[in-house]
């Protein structure tokens, strides 16, 4: 085995979408060296640069908000479990990171009056989203951020270094160990912090709208290093993601701001309103939630009235054609391109995994309970209940990202650098080890290892995803278990040094594998339905269930347990709160 | 007539190493993307191809640019043509392995940082 590379630095942030590149930016700011790397590339593989349009955030542009009263709308939406502590500081800070944005100069869309324009989303009770025109949010954010992090004297970042594990001395996270993706070599990194900011779960379904990257890393590794995770049966399913015809170029949520700003007709196969049926009210301006409208969409598959690709039409066709240009310009050309004339016929849409409200349990300084272990981002579990209300992530990308730098700066001013090759050589033998039962180079083609994950996405898609009951989560749990204890140990990766697909398929899929069996076990101990945990074997919301659902690492295996919601304190909350 | 399977040619090898072209039939979908067609064949034949992507359809990302029918072209945006395609790596940039070139800015490597 050849001496890994060796890297030092305050605080290593793993994942470089919006909350990493936030932290890197504030821990900087907070006279920390930041080290932010990425298994893809810097500001591009995240879900960040494909977020489309909105941002929630108490502006009050265009009419009279307080953060409060986006923290009540976060609250109500994550159906009573949301961590009231984080929801808060998440609404509190949103209007600083979302000012602080302007003068990095992301381009909010603004009215003619120079105010900035807020739309209003599903759930929100005010017009509170912010955007940047068209469609564009997400790599108008990207690109101001990677600005930001290019331009900080103190942060270096490496693109294609990939992750594989926290290393931990004394109970404490006190670097990493990764690979570097063009030769396969190890690289260790020595940090007095470590920041998980990798993202979320959804690839992990067969149908998603995540970046290939979106495989569970984050709460993998918190996992492995000690920390523990919060709600984790709670993958959000996105209602209307594109479905049919085929469309490239788009992300497959697009319709959801055409549907804010224009209306849009969600029908059923025979052409008929729907919604109405589950006890929602959506007549005309979408306001049902994401976990009502994904429920009514796949009951209504069920009893046989989808459309004919097996979803829902989505019409914009009493809207004139003027009015969709005005709305969203060059991306009408795009759908033309596509061959999709909205003002001619309906598009198919259905749910689609595209975000998960539980993640890694932080404090409000972003901190674990393992010490010098950060999270920041989707990775983080908590600020969103069992239903994250829209417009939530990017802010939370923000705000948590931006927290979890600031903090960890100051924390590290009581820590020196630790490193002993001892406690990163664990890693690097499972490394080696897998390169060594590399098949030979005459088994040229070999699919084992996509076919394994394509097993696990239809796995989680079928049985643990939004309708659920006990036998089909059994029957999930106990082939996720073999998987990893037969499939993923016997797969024997292609020699190729360089770019090695196969090596990242495993890392992949052994943190996929261990996030996957704590969704199905959580999911199972959850004897209700609640937000996006759908039982068909128990329709109803349990009081008994108002409570959160953790999950932590003992020796191999995942285990669960249970605690009380953390309520916000009076002490969070403004004088203009009373009011 | 749409076609049941379509074949694609692919480049293999890796910087340095005896450079090959190699044939997948792909079962083809109306509408579907030189990507999904590159995504099938790591699924189902050969999970060693070696391709740079990560949003998938998007077109946010950026990362999936390669030389299709010997233009440059993103893979998740160029459709599959029933004829098939040729797909080679950039020709501008250095080859890393297949289809993935070093397309990484200098000051985000670790050789940068190694100074």
């Amino acid at each position: 085995m050849s001496a890994p590379t060796h890297l030092e630095t305050d605080i290593l942030i793993v994942g470089a979408g919006g909350a990493g590149m936030y932290a890197a930016v504030a821990a900087a700011r907070g006279g920390a060296r930041a080290l932010l790397v990425d298994k893809s590339l810097i500001s591009r593989g995240g879900s960040t640069i494909m977020a489309q349009m909105t941002v929630a955030v108490a502006m009050g542009e265009e009419e009279p908000d307080h953060w409060t009263h986006h923290l009540a709308d976060t609250l109500t939406a994550g159906r009573g479990l949301c961590n009231e502590e984080l929801s808060a500081v998440l609404c509190r800070d949103a209007p600083d990171r979302i000012r602080e944005m302007d003068q990095w100069k992301v381009g909010w869309a603004r009215g003619e009056n120079g105010r900035m324009r807020q739309v209003m989303a599903p759930g929100h009770q005010l017009q509170r989203c912010v955007y940047v025109d068209f469609l564009n949010t997400g790599p108008a954010v990207a690109k101001t951020l990677r600005t930001q992090v290019a331009q900080g004297d103190n942060i270096s970042r490496v693109s294609g270094l990939t992750i594989l594990d926290v290393v931990v001395r004394d109970g404490r996270a006190v670097g990493a160990v990764g690979m570097n993706m063009e030769d396969g070599s190890p690289v260790t990194i020595a940090a007095r912090a470590v920041i998980l900011a990798g993202g979320g779960l959804t690839r992990l379904y067969a149908r998603n709208s995540a970046s290939v990257n979106m495989n569970g890393d984050s709460y993998a590794m918190a996992l492995r290093a000690g920390a523990d995770l919060i709600d984790m049966e709670f993958p959000q399913f996105f209602p209307i993601g594109h479905l049919a015809p085929r469309l490239v170029g788009m992300d497959p949520i697009m319709w959801d701001p055409f549907r804010y700003k224009l209306g849009g007709r969600l029908l059923n196969g025979n052409f008929d309103e729907f919604i109405e049926h589950y006890g929602e009210n959506d007549s005309g301006k979408y306001t049902s939630m994401r976990d009502e409208t994904s429920y009514a969409i796949w009951k209504e598959l069920e009893a046989g009235r989808g459309s004919p690709a097996g979803g829902a039409y989505l019409s914009f066709e009493h809207i004139p054609e003027a009015q969709l240009r005005a709305a969203f310009g060059p991306v009408i050309d795009k759908l033309a391109e596509n061959g999709i004339d909205l003002t001619k016929g309906p598009v198919e849409v259905a749910p689609i995994a595209h975000y998960h409200m539980g993640g890694v349990r932080v404090d409000t300084r972003m901190a674990t309970r393992v010490p010098g272990l950060y999270a920041a981002g989707e990775a983080v579990g908590g600020a969103n209940g069992a239903n994250r209300l829209s417009g939530n992530a990017i802010t939370e990308a923000f705000v948590f990202g931006e927290r979890a730098g600031r903090f960890a700066a100051e924390d590290i001013d009581q820590e020196t650098l630790v490193w002993e090759e001892s406690d990163a050589a664990p890693i690097l033998e499972a490394l080696a080890a897998l390169k060594s039962r590399a098949r030979p180079v005459d088994q040229h083609r070999d699919a084992t290892a996509g076919k394994l994950w394509r097993e696990l996405q239809e796995l989680m898609w079928n049985d643990v995803g939004l309708l659920r009951t006990d036998e089909k989560l059994a029957r999930a749990l106990g082939r996720i278990r073999d998987m990893r204890r037969n499939d993923l140990p016997a797969l024997r990766p292609s020699s190729d040094a360089g770019y090695n697909m196969e090596i990242l398929d495993w890392y992949d899929l052994r943190s996929g594998l261990l996030v996957a069996e704590t969704i199905a076990a959580a999911a199972i101990n959850r004897r209700e339905s609640r937000g996006a945990h759908q039982r068909e074997d128990l329709p109803n919301q349990d009081p008994a269930f108002e409570k959160n659902q953790t999950v932590a690492l003992e020796g191999d295996a995942p285990v669960l347990g249970w605690m009380d919601v953390v309520r916000a304190p009076r002490e969070l909350l403004p004088v203009e709160a009373a009011q | 007539m749409t076609p049941e399977f379509v074949t694609v040619k692919v480049q293999r090898g890796a910087e340095g190493e005896n450079l090959r072209m190699e044939e997948f039939d792909v079962p083809y979908r109306d509408g579907m993307s030189v990507l999904d067609a590159l995504m099938w064949i790591r699924t189902h034949v050969d999970s060693s191809l070696a391709i740079r992507y990560s949003c998938i359809n998007a077109n946010a990302c950026k990362e999936c640019m390669m030389r299709i029918e010997g233009r440059t072209q993103y893979a998740c945006t160029a459709r599959l043509e029933t004829g098939g395609a040729t797909i080679e790596p950039l020709h501008n940039k250095r080859l890393i392995r297949d289809l993935v070139t070093d397309i990484v800015p200098p000051k985000e490597t670790l050789g940068n940082l190694l100074g």
